[in-house]
């Protein structure tokens, strides 16, 4: 596959990256930091990367870069099949709750600037006839809930958004794939006490390159959380205002 | 807070934990190191008053690889299970190898470790070209053998204590299939032991040992020597070998599961398994390599207090009969173990607290048992200075200092150099505070 990745220098990007890798494709990563992007083109390269790893920067904060840069991408690759989005940001409902602008930041990083990108990727892979858009949005999404009421606002919208695209263009070639990942030890998420099911980057990728093999259009990753979840789902609001979760 | 260990489950600590994509950043506030934990006692762990240790293990990017040469230089955190992934079936393996890959590159050169094949390529440190470390003032520093040799041998095997390893250049060896050829054989008593291993020297790169130390009088030392090679292109299966992954131990297990009788009953069935005196065959890299890494969380089988490991090294001059009086020590003090681990040793490594020595180096794992474990940890300790032997620091976690400074003639030498790029003590761990004399 020729594959673009926003957010390859990290966490399960970067584990998903090198899942593609080692199976031969052909790779270009966008982000934001030159010398961060090098190292892991470098890494994705040894592990076996068809071909020279090109870096593009963009970055998910301003909105401006994104179609200069998959038109980049898609003229290093010769079109592209594949666009990953994994990039975003996460904060605490605490740190949220103190502070109004970094709430404002991050709605917009991951829903409306992340909703953006993936509008510029999907008409690039609809003009040529499909392919997969594979974008991490996460569980926190599937319900409103107390530790992540505006993080899980902005994905419950991004998770909305990939389910419409589905519905609509599956037909006509693009096949979506949203990724719900549960808690994954990351450095995204260092310092946060891991519950129980806490998964690893390595694996949450060869769940989801499963998932983008077989066009899943929503992949929980560790898969136990498909049914945390169904569970959370099912608890009537008395419960949920009771518990913690 | 985190809660963290190392694999011996004893002691547990509460650190704070810094992690990080990004190694540079987290170490200019790290008072240590560290990498997957898989040493046993406190070596990864802070020293009780330290701000902060910075976690390498998702610093893991591989910079360059050199087909030509094998030269591969990569970040700190890199594990050996990642590079065994992709280099393996590539025909690529790393020089040496403990007896887990569930180790980073830099944990690899903090104990500079060694393997089954020590007795013909030394420790991990002979093959490592060039380190980048994150001194105790803030620079980053490249050392190698031509540019600051003095820094880069007291870390080969300094236990992390003269900076943070950033990243790590070593040479990987061709390899002419992904298959090991295993030839293993029951062995009657420690003496037949002792001069199998000197025998299977000269023919084969990766020989050991296990024995049942548990059996007293004429069967003392019996066991099984383990000799292996990497398969011949005629011999090996086509396909590269698939990574297994086995069980796992679900959660800690209660304290009378390993106890003494336990323990005697496994041995013996262990030798008693091994029905023909010889057999060989095509084995699996990760079964000859690691065969304790097919259970997951296998160190939870010695229950809430843990356990310790204890290797030492009985120099050559020592002989046979060192090794003699060391196991008989152990028999009459009670010492059980699951089998024991014993590989002939060859020629001392460059790094200036190397642990191997000429001679025969003996590993065996000790339930806690709380002083008893201490006074089973002295009196070995004891044997092993009158024998001019030394102990293994990243197993280690009951030795006193009083004895530890009596082992080695090497400290002083590691002592200046560590003082020269840490006059402050900054960089040090909880081993370093038993053992070295830090500041908490």
């Amino acid at each position: 596959m020729r594959a673009v990745i926003l957010g390859a220098t990290r966490g399960m990007g970067r584990s998903l990256a090198r899942e593609l890798a080692l199976r031969g494709d052909q790779i270009v990563i966008l982000g934001r930091d030159p010398e961060e992007l090098a190292r892991s083109a470098r890494d994705l390269e040894v592990r076996g990367a068809s071909g020279e790893v090109h870096t593009i920067g963009c970055d998910l904060t301003q909105p401006e870069t994104f179609a200069a840069a998959l038109d980049e991408a898609q003229e290093r690759l010769d079109g592209f099949d594949l666009v990953v989005v994994t990039a975003g940001i996460f904060a605490t409902q605490d740190e949220l709750e103190a502070d109004r602008e970094l709430t404002r930041e991050l709605l917009t990083v991951d829903f409306a600037n992340t909703v953006v990108f993936c509008e510029e990727a999907r008409t690039r892979l609809l003009a040529r006839g499909g392919g997969t858009l594979c974008v991490f949005s996460s569980v926190a999404g599937d319900r409103g809930r107390k530790p992540v009421i505006l993080y899980g606002a902005a994905k419950a919208g991004l998770s909305a958004y990939l389910e419409g695209l589905d519905h609509k263009f599956r037909s006509r070639g693009l096949r979506t794939v949203c990724v719900k990942p549960g808690f994954v030890k990351t450095g995204m998420t260092a310092g946060l006490k891991p519950p129980p099911f806490a998964g690893e980057p390595d694996a949450v990728a060869r769940t989801v390159l499963k998932a983008i093999a077989r066009g899943k259009p929503v992949v929980y990753a560790p898969p136990i959380w498909a049914l945390v979840m169904a569970v959370i789902r099912a608890l009537p609001r008395f419960l949920m205002r009771r518990i913690n979760f | 807070m985190t809660t963290i260990s190392g694999w011996g489950r004893n002691p547990i600590v509460e650190a704070r934990v810094l992690v990080s994509e990004q190694l540079d950043r987290i170490t200019t506030e790290a008072a240590l190191t560290r990498g997957l934990g898989r040493s046993y006692g406190d070596s990864s762990l802070p020293a009780p008053g330290a701000a902060a240790v910075a976690a390498s293990n998702y610093a893991d990017r591989i910079l360059s690889f050199d087909e030509a040469t094998g030269r591969l230089h990569a970040e700190a955190g890199l594990s050996l299970a990642d590079l065994n992934r992709v280099f393996l079936p590539r025909c690529w393996f790393t020089p040496v190898t403990p007896g887990t890959q569930f180790v980073t590159l830099g944990g690899m050169v903090a104990a500079d470790v060694h393997g089954k094949n020590h007795h013909v390529a030394g420790c991990f440190g002979e093959h490592v070209e060039r380190l980048w470390l994150r001194v105790a003032d803030g620079r980053i520093v490249e050392c190698s053998r031509d540019s600051e040799p003095e820094l880069f041998r007291a870390t080969l095997g300094g236990m992390g204590l003269t900076g943070h390893i950033l990243e790590v250049a070593f040479r990987l060896q061709r390899i002419p299939t992904p298959w090991i050829w295993q030839e293993s054989e029951r062995i009657e008593n420690l003496d037949a032991f002792i001069a199998g291993l000197r025998e299977a020297a000269d023919q084969w790169p990766f020989t050991v040992g296990w024995i049942d130390c548990l059996t007293q009088g004429k069967h003392l030392g019996r066991g099984i020597l383990i000799k292996g090679r990497w398969a011949k292109t005629d011999e090996a299966p086509q396909a590269a070998p698939r990574p297994r992954s086995g069980p796992s131990v679900p959660f800690e297990l209660p304290s009378w599961v390993l106890s003494r009788p336990s323990i005697r009953a496994f041995n013996a069935l262990y030798y008693r398994k091994h029905m023909a005196r010889r057999r060989r065959g095509i084995e699996h890299p990760q079964t000859f390599f690691y065969p304790l890494d097919a259970i997951e969380n296998w160190n939870l089988m010695y229950g809430p207090q843990g356990f310790t490991q204890y290797q030492c090294v009985i120099p050559e001059h020592a002989g046979g009969q060192g090794v003699r009086r060391f196991m008989e020590l152990l028999t009459q003090l009670g010492g059980s173990s699951f089998l024991c681990v014993i590989k002939d040793c060859g020629e001392q490594g460059q790094g200036l607290l190397s642990f191997p020595q000429r001679g025969t180096s003996i590993a065996l794992d000790i339930p806690v048992r709380g002083a008893k474990t201490q006074q089973l940890v002295d009196r070995l300790n004891e044997l092993v200075i009158r024998e001019r032997g030394r102990i293994y620091l990243a197993k280690d976690t009951f030795t006193r200092r009083e004895h530890y400074l009596a082992m080695d003639d090497r400290l002083d030498e590691f002592n200046r150099v560590r003082r020269q790029w840490d006059p402050h003590g900054k960089i040090r761990s909880a081993q370093s505070v038993r053992l070295l004399g830090d500041d908490a």
